[in-house]
Order: C-alpha cells, then structure tokens, then sequence
C-alpha cells in the first residue's frame, strides 16, 4: 500500500475570512494602523506647535475640517477596540494567584481600567483641565 | 431509533486511486443521544465499510477522533448531533496533510511534542525505593489545567500561525512545555528553552486566541503562549543586566 498524502492548500490572502474568530483577530491587529496614524497626527501638531502660534492656528483649523473629524471619530472608535481587546486578554498573559486561589479575570481586568482612568486623570489634571 | 435523517459530507481521499479528495454524502437515521462520531461508526458498519477515521475511548479522553465538523475543530465523540443542524460536513483535520479520508499524518505533531521534552526534568534523579517527589496542592494548581490536554491537536487544527508557518511548534507542544515549567519538581526550563523561546516556538504566536476557544478540555494554549513570553523576555533581560548569569 502506497503513502501519497494529501496536502490542503491553504489561502495566503483570504484565509482569515474563513471564521469569524480570525476576523475579530485582524480587526484587533488592523486597529493599530489607526492608533499609529493618530500618534503621527500628535507628532506633526507638536513639530507645527513648535513652528509658532500662526502654524499651530492652521494645525487646529485643519483639525477641524470634516475628514478631519470622521478619521479622528475612525481613531477613537479603534483605539477603544484595541484597547478594550488587549485589556480583556490580560488575565491570560498575567494570571495572579494567592495560594491555591486564582485572583478572578474581571479583578485583573478591572484593575487596567482603573489605571487607566488614573492615568488619564493624571495627565487632565497636569494639563490643567 | 428516532426517525431523524442527518445528511453527512463526509470528505474522502483513496490515496491510491484519487488525485484530490471529494466529498460523499451519506443519509444516516439517528437516535436522539448520538454523537457524529457515531453517526460516522453507523456508516462504516452498514453503509460503507471502507471509510477510514481514528477513535477510540468514545468519552473524550483518547483525542484520536478529531475533524472538521461544519468548519470548526471538534471531537467527533463530543459533538451531539441535536446540537448540529441535519446536514452535517465532515472533514479531517485542517492544517495537517490527510493520509486517508478522515485521517490525517500526525507525525509533525509528534515530533515537535518530542522536542520540547514534555516529561519531569528532575534536580537530581530518585529510584521509586527513595519514594516521590511531594508537592503542595497551592503547587500543582498552578499548572494543573496544562495536564488536561489529551494531545487531540483541535488547536493545531484551528492555529493560523500553523497553517502558515509549518516550523511553529505550535499551542499543544509549547502548553505542555509550560506545564513542566511551571512545575515545583520540575528544573528542565532552559534545556526547553532552545526550542519553547526560539522564533519558531513562542514567538511565532501573535495571540489569536483560537487554539483556546476550540479546546475540548479548556485548556488554555494561548495563555500559556504569552506567560511563556513574559518568562523568557524576563530571562533576557537578566541575562543581558546580570554578569555571569549565563553559563
Ligand atoms: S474517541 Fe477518544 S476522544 Fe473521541
């Protein structure tokens, strides 16, 4: 009897299609494009910041044009979903346990959210809002 | 007998006589309590006596009876049929090559399980006479979930880093690499290391997640990825910040 096995060939394109799983997972990856996109935006309103209050004017009137506004609204909507995603993972990188007793995921997931409206807080205050 | 009829697709491949495998669909009258599995044994006793599949304990506790149930990784022995709608396909396991109809060549699995030594690498060795080597109950719950895998590659199955990447060692082997690290008896983490922190072993992973979700046993590959990658980014750290370290 001969050994002749079959090898199924596998999409390189469009094989993250084939589950739903798979695309929660691109559109997690997918979102830091926006997140890098936004931080390219902080980057250039610091170098147009640095350039004099006429440069900065024009930075915050382009701000505030509507394609503007629809990529920033494109911005938060994936850098909650990326933040919420990675939050929702962190019991399994960072499990916790005291003796026998494993710290619950909602309490290790509970506890980023909470660091995070600190921090926020901290830099509102710092900026003096 | 209820009277249900559920249609299987059952994907087939004579590696003698077919060029590619093609699907076969047989009518199969089902009892009310069957699992696929013996739907799939139905056939092989009455319908057709040449359809090849591995199974064995029938209670979720071999893992030789994996397949592709509607497009998702599943034991064929755990998978109700009231559970599934009346026309089923079946399929062997996706990512591995099919030796014949519903089963797949197993050996890359095997091998890359090998590699990470996934047995007891003890401080010193002990005869059985010397007696055991203890642990606290707070010690083995620390890994206990890792030593519930049944090695039924479900997760390799459902792995796309996997299905891409053929050197990925893969959720199994580096879950199981895990479980003898996070073990108190256990000392064998560096002699893992070569193999469970090489780019082709953890690194490989980008946290899909789906080797987790389709775990007939709720084990956690995926958890046991990143714990891993915390560890030996750790490791490097202090090998790098702490002189003589590493021999
Ligand atoms: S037959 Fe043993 S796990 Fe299904």
């Amino acid at each position: 009897m001969s050994r002749r096995p079959y090898i199924r060939p596998v999409s390189k394109v469009s094989w993250w299609l084939s589950q739903p799983r798979y695309i929660r997972y691109m559109a997690r990856e997918a979102s830091c494009i926006f997140i890098g996109a936004y931080s390219g935006v902080l980057v250039v309103g610091l170098i147009r910041l640095s350039q004099g209050a006429a440069a900065w004017g024009a930075f915050l009137e382009t701000l505030q044009s509507p394609v503007s506004i629809a990529f920033h609204l494109f911005a938060l909507a994936f850098a909650l979903y990326h933040t919420t995603t990675w939050f929702n993972v962190t019991p399994k990188a960072m499990p916790l346990q005291f003796g026998q007793t494993p710290v619950p995921g909602g309490a290790i997931i509970g506890a980023h959210y909470l660091g995070w409206i600190l921090v926020s807080g901290l830099i509102l205050f710092l900026v003096g809002v | 007998m209820s009277n249900r009829i559920v249609e299987l697709e059952i994907l087939r491949y004579n590696p003698e006589t077919d060029e590619e495998p093609k699907f076969q669909t047989f009518s199969v009258p089902c009892a009310e309590d069957w699992v696929v599995l013996d739907a799939i044994n139905y056939i092989k006793d009455e319908l057709d006596r040449t359809l090849s599949y591995r199974w064995s304990c029938h209670m979720a506790v071999c893992g030789s009876c994996g397949m592709m149930i509607n497009g998702e990784p599943m034991l064929s022995c755990k998978s109700f049929l009231r559970d599934l709608p009346d026309r089923i396909r079946v399929e062997p396991l996706t990512n591995f090559p099919i030796e014949r109809d519903l089963v797949v060549v197993m050996d890359d699995f095997m091998d890359k399980l090998d590699s990470v030594k996934p047995f007891l690498i003890p401080r010193e060795e002990k005869t059985v006479d010397e007696g055991e080597f203890l642990q606290t109950p707070a010690q083995l719950s620390k890994f206990k979930q890792y030593t519930l895998c049944i090695n039924c590659t479900l997760c390799y199955a459902a792995c796309p880093q996997y299905a891409h990447n053929e050197g990925f060692v893969g959720p199994a082997a580096l879950a199981l690499a895990h479980r003898y690290n996070l073990d108190s008896r256990d000392v064998g983490r560096s002699a893992r290391a070569d193999v469970v922190a090489s780019n082709a072993g953890i690194w490989e992973c980008s946290f899909v997640g789906a080797c987790s979700e389709v775990c007939p046993h709720g084990v956690d590959p995926a958890a046991a990825i990143q714990q891993t990658k915390i560890a030996s980014s750790v490791d490097y750290f202090r090998d790098m910040l702490i002189p003589g370290r590493r021999s």
